[in-house]
């Protein structure tokens, strides 16, 4: 199992290696670059800019210092359109708002996903399971950008409860809606797939001898059934934490929170070289990880599969 | 020798104790003067020299303080500068400084903006805005940009600690209203120095403006608060003022109408509605951008629009009317001028597009158009390129709807922002979306874009318009010129004039002191302050 993870996290390397290179490949192909503007430059003047921030290297050695400059300083260079910040300051103030909403989204839609999973699986065609069924559909074709402005509305202006936008670490307040707008499709995602993974083992042979043996119904679910229904689910989460927790452009624009998620369309959006790559290594290395430790969880979950 | 220049507004406003922010009778200030008001994005930079956004330089206008401000009305009014004077020539303008502190109780000297400017230019600094001092025509600007000469061979000099000299290559008419502009603002030597990039952060910032920074979070919100050591501190009523980033603006408005903010911009198409169900609240003020349709005239361009009798049938072809009525709803006007109306001194001039009818438009684009040989039955195709925007594209698509009838079929090109901006700067377009803003109160920033050697990305050229704009720049009269210009335009019609912005917002009654005649819509929260409700 050990020796597994060393295996795996020696192949992580030249795997965000390539991932870099592609990046960087890819950035530089998009037609126009970080000071281009509807206010063309003087040529001096973006001579100036290029040089100051070595977009005049050749591209080989751009990609090189690039790397080096992690590699060795871990440091993720400036950024070009917020002079006055590094990538490594961007990224460390937005990715814990990120990593706040994101995380708490994740517990919510897991929590309340596999408990409706669950309970419409054991109750499979009554009312509860029809109820369930029809909350994750629900939740399900209710878009987050149409979520979004509909909390403001009701929660903000309507009822005055939650201040509309913006954040704060020390004020709960803030991450009520982003938290409720990003796990609600989720969550429904969740529950449809526990509830399907659920029915299944409920179906198999060992739960047919659990019974057989007059195990009572609750240690049935809890001890036999659970389990073995959470390997589809897991496998869904690992990328799906991923993606929760390095944000939610939708979150960012419509709840203005100054998380990731919108620093990184905005990067692409800008040609601001160094924070989408920063951005990029940073989801990049975060979704090998979580892989890993799906793989990890598998293992413990399942006695089957050994590595 | 040199001639003592103080216009009118200037005594006017040195004369009088203070600006009108004292409330008036019957209003009673409110216990908490803040003033809130919405950012649609996150403020990129707060150093004076990187900034290149209306939004930066909406907070730096209260961090920092120029030699010039500007006044309600747009009208210049002294700043750091107590008076000045200009020599004969017009080439060298002297600014006596008044007592003045930075934030941290050093004095500011000229020498503050000698560096400030220096800074600028300096090619190590790379500033986006280093044109600005060209713009401005102080002497070897344009060299140091280049590196061919050190910066501190810029052509401004400290005389003495308040005595600061500018020395100019040409007569420049507009100079003194490019002092209000963001990049000129003086900055402190030290603190940048030992800050490096850091300094503007919140808590290494010092600034000499009637507010200092408190806090800013990237695209959260940014906090500025009243600055004792401002020289005009006793007539400043507001204390706290905040930048809010709503990035969608129907959630702005909505934290508006819960009392989040007390300035929004309304969603476009909303205007009549609002102005209805909350008359005291919502305004329409002119705003010096223009919208406009640029052609491709240039190699790379299609050869229909090399003939200008196609470029004029487009132009009267678009019922601007129906654009500014049934689209914006905002107190946009129609453009038959590139410069727009409002700006100080401008006289468009009586074009004959502009008298006719819009049947009487149409009438003539059809006849052009049969006469240049197109028509319905040899339809004229060209593409109409936009960036990705809502608004962009309603206006294109009722731009190929005006223009369909007179056999022009207009395919959209519908691209990021990036994109459109390099293909327009490289010529690939036929018809291509572009709006300019002014940088000052006159209409050479308008007008100088189309010169040949201006930014003009459809490469229209024509030697009459350039020798009337190089004139304009020595002429003491200006007015005639720029009319002339016009004209030209009008004739000629390299893009397509399509309206003159307004900015439309709901702005919270209770907040008092809040511009509304300045076309560059630069406002100073020095001059408000808050009435109880």
């Amino acid at each position: 199992m050990f020796a597994y993870i060393l295996r795996r996290l020696a192949i992580a390397v030249p795997t965000l290696l390539l991932l870099i290179v592609l990046s960087f490949l890819l950035m530089h192909l998009a037609p126009g670059g970080p000071f281009t503007q509807e206010r063309a430059l003087p040529p001096q003047v973006l001579a100036n800019l290029n040089a100051k921030y070595g977009l005049d290297d050749p591209l080989w050695r751009q990609i090189w210092n690039y790397v080096w400059g992690i590699v060795v300083h871990f440091d993720f260079g400036p950024s070009f359109v917020y002079p006055d910040r590094t990538v490594n300051q961007l990224i460390a103030d937005g990715f814990p708002v990120t990593l706040t909403y994101g995380s708490l989204a994740f517990l919510a839609a897991v929590a309340v996903g596999i408990t409706l999973g669950t309970l419409a699986a054991i109750r499979q065609n009554t009312w509860l399971d029809y109820l369930a069924v029809g909350i994750s559909i629900g939740a399900q074709v209710l878009p987050n950008f149409v979520m979004a402005p509909l909390l403001v509305l009701v929660l903000t202006l309507w009822l005055g409860w939650l201040p509309g936008g913006g954040w704060s670490f020390s004020d709960p307040s803030f991450w009520i809606m982003p938290v409720i707008a990003l796990s609600t499709s989720y969550m429904a995602s969740i529950a449809r797939i526990t509830r399907s993974s659920m029915l299944e083992v409920l179906g198999s042979n060992h739960i047919r001898t659990a019974r057989a043996k007059g195990m009572p119904e609750h240690r049935v679910i809890l001890r036999h059934a659970l389990r073995p229904a959470m390997l589809p689910v897991v496998s869904y989460l690992g990328p799906v934490f991923v993606s929760m927790i390095t944000g939610s452009v939708v979150i960012d624009i419509y709840f203005s929170t100054g998380g990731i998620g919108k620093a990184f369309v905005d990067s692409a959006l800008n040609r601001d070289y160094a924070v989408m790559m920063g951005v990029t290594i940073l989801v990049g290395a975060l979704t090998i990880l979580f892989n890993l430790v799906v793989d990890i969880l598998y293992a413990w979950i399942d006695p089957k599969i050994r590595y | 020798m040199s001639k003592l220049f103080t216009t009118t507004a200037l005594l006017a406003a040195l004369t009088l104790p203070a600006q009108a922010v004292q409330p008036a009778a019957g209003e009673t200030l409110a216990d908490s003067q803040t003033y809130t008001y919405w950012l649609l994005d996150a403020i990129k930079t707060l150093d004076p020299a990187k900034n290149t956004d209306v939004e930066g330089s909406d907070v730096l206008r209260q961090v920092f303080e120029g030699l010039m401000n500007e006044g309600p009305t747009g009208a210049m009014v002294p700043g750091v500068a107590e008076s000045h004077t200009e020599s004969d020539d017009g080439l060298t303008y002297t600014f006596t400084l008044r007592d003045a502190r930075w934030s941290n109780g050093d004095p500011v000297t000229a020498q503050d903006f000698v560096y400030a400017w220096q800074r600028v230019v300096n090619p190590e600094t790379a500033s986006e805005y280093a044109w600005f001092l060209e713009l401005m025509n102080v002497q070897n600007a344009t060299q140091i940009i280049a590196g061919d000469l050190p910066p501190d061979q810029l052509g401004v000099r400290a005389v003495d600690d308040r005595t600061l000299e500018v020395r100019l290559t040409a007569r420049t008419p507009y100079f003194l209203k490019t002092l209000s502009h963001a990049t000129t603002f003086p900055v402190p030597q030290k603190v940048v120095e030992q800050h490096s990039d850091a300094w503007t952060q919140p808590g290494n910032l010092v600034g000499n403006g009637a507010f200092t920074l408190q806090s800013h979070n990237l695209g959260v919100d940014i906090t500025v608060v009243k600055n004792p050591e401002y020289w005009d501190a006793a007539n400043v009523v507001m204390q706290t003022v905040r930048g809010v980033t709503v990035n969608d603006n129907n959630i702005a408005l909505t934290r508006y109408l819960a009392g989040e903010l007390d300035r929004v911009q309304i969603p476009a198409g909303q205007y009549p509605r609002l102005s209805g169900d909350y008359p005291d609240q919502a305004v329409s003020i002119p705003y010096a951008c223009s919208y406009a349709y640029v052609f491709n005239v240039s190699d790379k361009g299609p050869e229909a629009l090399k003939d200008v009798r196609v470029r004029q049938a487009l132009s009267l072809g678009l019922n601007r009317d129906i654009i500014v009525d049934q689209v914006l709803q905002g107190g946009q006007k129609p453009a038959y001028s590139w410069t727009h109306w409002a700006i100080e001194g401008f006289q468009a001039p009586d074009t004959e597009i502009a008298a006719m009818t819009q049947e009487q438009r149409t009438e003539k684009a059809r006849a052009l158009l049969t006469e240049a040989g197109y028509g319905p039955d040899k339809p004229l195709a060209l593409t109409l390129q936009y960036n990705t925007d809502e608004n962009h594209k309603k206006l294109a698509i009722a731009a190929q709807q005006f223009w369909k009838p007179l056999g022009v079929n207009i395919t959209l090109n519908n691209v990021e922002w990036k994109v459109h901006t390099d293909r327009m700067q490289n010529q690939d377009f036929d018809m291509a979306r572009y709006a300019w803003c002014a940088d000052y109160n006159e209409a050479s920033t308008f007008l100088d874009w189309f010169r040949t050697e201006g930014y003009n990305s459809g490469k229209w050229s024509n030697a009459e318009y350039d020798k009337l704009m190089a004139e304009s720049k020595t002429a003491a009269d200006t007015a005639p010129l720029y009319k002339r210009a016009e004209e030209i335009l009008a004739q000629e019609v390299p893009a397509v004039f399509v309206y003159h912005y307004a900015k439309v917002d709901m702005l919270n009654p209770a907040v008092k002191g809040v511009p509304t005649e300045n076309v560059t819509n630069a406002w100073y929260a020095k001059d408000f302050y808050r009435v109880a409700d």
